[in-house]
């Protein structure tokens, strides 16, 4: 079955050969979600158990969430023709003085491939525009990044502003933070309804949350 | 003369050339050096644990322990260990802060927010470390999902090597940054081990 030749070229972190395959079933009539459930979101499933087990390293989930992105951008416009909705709205950036975005752009490149539509606000962000980012795009979850030690306060000011925002407005976002230097205590105290310790972990709390 | 109480020092792998060096210049006998592997800091979280397992090793056999440790990604958990145990550490976000000096580090950020540093150790362990470790040596085209939002590396160097700048150089030149060298010494690990380590 050539969807599971998708599968397979995900696996083999080759976006050139996902495009390709991609094309080639698109032109045979294949269905555009039975491409995504069965090739890219199940090899990207695979690569994330793979990760969790220490067996795949990060290079190598950068490298099959490239792919799959190369095989969703083909595949997300046919999508939303049909009707296909997204399983759920998260936005997502690095807090507030934090430039680094290697962890943001995996969780993002995941989450794109489990089926959210994703509102990536970049690096450096501030925390009100999170909370305008939620409400203009009636998200369901705001995702944070930190790298640094030093950005755990930004961090903790950030998820207040949208708390804050959860309390006084009509925003309804489940928080979600994530980064090297966030524990679970850590966000269990700056009021985060998740720590995500990796990509695979942020995606299947994210996928809770929604159900 | 009196002989002075004697002091382990618990640091990372990283830095053993660099304190060893301090400890031979400034003829400090009575300190002793054990390391945690410089590849812990892959794993933050077990840092504060390993540390500990260190100082309780070493408890009885010296009259004190200094940790080098800064706190390395473990978001204050080092730190909550160190006073459990009630042992002194040097403080500090990392290792490129203490070698820059904690002021001199603040103005650098703020002066270029995008800078990855390198020290001694980063830039002779390149290849191993930054293009291995980071998995550039078998997909370089992740080079710019890495570093596409940093402008500068910054080579915090702990003495004057010309063919160490030379490979920090061309170390910049592989991830597509501007180069900047700053020549800073042992920063405020010498004055840490001047002030507590007597």
């Amino acid at each position: 079955m050539s969807v599971e030749k998708i599968y397979e070229a995900v696996l083999d972190y080759d976006d050139d050969e996902v495009v390709e395959l991609v094309t080639a079933e698109l032109a045979k009539g294949t269905e555009p979600q039975v491409m995504l459930d069965d090739g890219l979101v199940a090899a990207l499933d695979t690569v994330g158990e793979q990760f969790s087990e220490g067996t795949l390293f990060v290079p190598e989930m950068l490298m099959a969430a490239d792919a799959v992105k190369a095989g969703l951008d083909l595949l997300r416009p046919i999508l939303a023709e049909t009707g296909v909705k997204p399983i759920g709205t998260v936005v997502i950036g690095t807090v507030k003085g934090d430039l680094h975005d290697i962890g943001k752009n995996l969780v993002s490149m995941v989450l794109e491939g489990a089926g959210f539509r994703v509102v990536d606000l970049g690096t450096d962000v501030e925390p009100e525009k999170f909370v305008d980012a939620a409400q203009e795009n009636d998200a369901d979850i705001v995702a944070f990044s930190a790298l640094l030690t030093t950005s755990m306060a930004a961090m903790e000011r950030a998820v207040g502003v949208v708390c804050k925002a959860n309390e006084n407005s009509n925003l309804n976002v489940r928080i979600l933070v994530g980064g090297p230097p966030v524990t679970d205590d850590f966000a269990e105290k700056i009021g985060a309804d998740g720590y995500g310790v990796d990509a695979p972990t942020a995606v299947d709390l994210a996928r809770g949350f929604i159900q | 003369m009196a002989q002075l109480p004697s002091v382990l020092l618990i640091c990372c792998g990283s830095l053993a050339r660099e304190i060893t060096a301090l400890m031979r210049a400034h003829d400090w006998t009575h300190m002793s050096i054990t390391c945690l592997p410089a590849h812990i800091h892959n794993t933050p979280d077990k840092i504060p644990e390993a540390v500990r397992a260190k100082i309780h090793e070493a408890r009885g056999t010296v009259d004190n322990i200094l940790v080098l440790f800064s706190d390395c990604g473990t978001g204050g958990k080092l730190n909550e260990v160190l006073e459990e145990e009630g042992i002194e550490g040097i403080g500090g976000a990392h290792c490129y802060e203490i070698f820059a000096g904690k002021e001199n580090f603040a103005a650098l950020m703020d002066d270029e927010p995008g800078s990855f540093f390198l020290t001694d150790f980063l830039t002779r362990h390149f290849d191993r470390l930054i293009l291995a470790g980071l998995g550039l040596d078998r997909y370089p085209k992740l080079r710019d999902t890495y570093f596409g939002h940093y402008d500068k590396l910054v080579y915090l160097a702990q003495r004057e090597d010309s063919e160490l700048q030379e490979k920090a150089r061309a170390a910049a030149e592989t991830l597509g940054l501007n180069y900047e060298m700053r020549l800073t010494g042992y920063g405020d690990y010498r004055d840490f081990l001047s002030t507590h380590g007597g």
